[in-house]
């Protein structure tokens, strides 16, 4: 099989107006993916599907991430030379800046050949934000497979995809309000009687128990 | 019953065993109605996961739930005595068991079969996941276990049957079916907007009072 830059390459020449970025994988698994723009996402899907050379005709599996605002350090050094001594040598001063990266919701799909026996290939594509601009476009007219695991991702991550056939809740109910594999989603507090808690589970399991009655004795004596 | 007039005494199991040895047999109706029932008891076929495959097990022919007169699986609540919930109860399938305990006619009995129906089991801090079947509906045998091994659910037939037995008719203990102000269905809970409406069924199950000592 190609490479994904050579498959990038094709992509670009094909598509002049889409965006095609190549994302490295660092880790042990080492699976780059193209994340494509929402734009040409549903033509470089079908063309990704009927391309004589890629044929990939299957699609195997379909998820999402959650990627929440992240606060990101850069440290900028700089040499400064000293003007009343320029003998001495340059000061490095180092000077922080803090910036907000908007966090936002990826879709991830991954694709196979059956009648060319390779792959994966894998795509990724991403909304704008994670509260308003949450469309992406549904590939589920290119490849039927992601209906179902595309009305997952928009069960449990909130992504709304455009051109899907049947988007419903597909695990939790319809009256369903949050999105519960969300990074900030707050699962409902049924934690009044844990016979062993510990870490995160005694701390949400503290909020049922009576207040000591010496801490309550205290509060009464010094209030 | 002290001013009642002076009976004979009851007779005590070995005179009853030594008069059987001698081809009488001597039995009250309450013994031969728990008799009856506790070695015919019909369970509601249907699994919820993992634990539903050591059920199907325990009706085959190594373990053969058929000895203990239970191997008659109903596919229909109207038909069944005997609820066993095998296996993790979601919240969405919650509404749903308790429906099918509803629809079940007295007297009926609710085996929770390992860990998940008991407590949540493994997946217990799940936002999806009812943390034990006993939070809406009553449960009169629990099976430990991920999953119990079919012994497990023999032992805990067996200790249903033991159950039955010794129930009453009549009386002040008497047993729950035949007491008509005794609730033998219970509210539905609804889908809510975070999690079932309501929670747990208060009337069946409160937290038990944690006494903790040492640093709050």
């Amino acid at each position: 099989m190609e490479t994904l830059e050579q498959i990038r390459e094709r992509l670009l020449a094909r598509f002049p107006g889409a965006t095609v970025t190549l994302i490295a994988n660092t880790a042990a698994a080492d699976q780059p993916s193209l994340l494509l723009d929402a734009a040409h996402a549903r033509a470089i899907a079908e063309w990704l599907r009927d391309d004589a050379e890629l044929r990939l005709d299957y699609c195997s599996n379909v998820t999402g991430v959650d990627w929440p605002d992240k606060e990101i350090v850069e440290t900028v050094k700089t040499t400064v030379a000293d003007p009343a001594n320029p003998e001495a040598p340059p000061k490095v001063v180092e000077t922080k800046t803090k910036r907000l990266q908007p966090g936002y919701l990826e879709v991830v799909y991954h694709l196979y050949s059956m009648s060319k026996k390779h792959g994966p290939v894998i795509l990724r594509l991403r909304t704008g934000n994670r509260t308003d601009q949450v469309t992406v476009p549904s590939l589920t007219p290119v490849w039927r497979a992601a209906e179902f695991q595309e009305r997952e991702v928009f069960d449990l991550y909130g992504v709304v995809f455009e051109g899907h056939p049947d988007l419903r809740r597909i695990l939790m109910w319809d009256q369903f309000k949050d999105h519960p594999m969300r990074k900030d989603y707050v699962s409902p507090d049924d934690f009044e009687w844990e016979p062993t808690p510990h870490g995160e589970v005694l701390e949400r399991a503290k909020k049922h128990y009576p207040p000591p009655p010496a801490a309550a004795m205290n509060e009464g004596g010094t209030a | 019953m002290s001013d009642a007039p002076a009976s004979p005494a009851p007779l005590s199991d070995a005179e009853r065993e030594d008069l059987r040895r001698h081809g009488i047999l001597l039995t009250s109706l309450e013994e031969l109605y728990n008799w009856g029932r506790s070695n015919s008891i019909w369970p509601l076929q249907f699994g919820l996961a993992c634990c539903a495959i050591e059920m199907i097990a325990t009706a085959t022919a190594r373990f053969d739930i058929a000895r203990f007169g239970a191997e008659i699986f109903r596919p229909s609540p109207r038909q069944a005595d005997l609820m066993i919930v095998s296996g993790t109860v979601t919240k969405k399938m919650a509404p749903q068991v308790v429906r099918l305990w509803n629809q079940m006619p007295e007297p009926k009995y609710c085996i929770a079969m390992g860990a998940c129906a008991i407590s949540g089991g493994p997946f217990k801090q799940g936002y999806n996941v009812l943390k034990g079947i006993d939070r809406f509906i009553p449960v009169d045998i629990y099976i430990p276990g991920c999953p119990p091994r079919p012994e497990a659910l023999l032992n805990g037939l067996m200790e249903l049957q033991k159950k039955i037995k010794a129930e009453r008719l009549a009386g002040p203990d008497a047993a729950r079916h035949t007491q008509p102000d005794k609730p033998s269905e219970h509210p539905i809970p609804e889908f809510g907007a975070h999690d079932l409406v309501p929670p747990k069924n208060d009337e069946l199950w409160q937290p038990p009072t944690i006494v903790r000592t040492g640093k709050a």
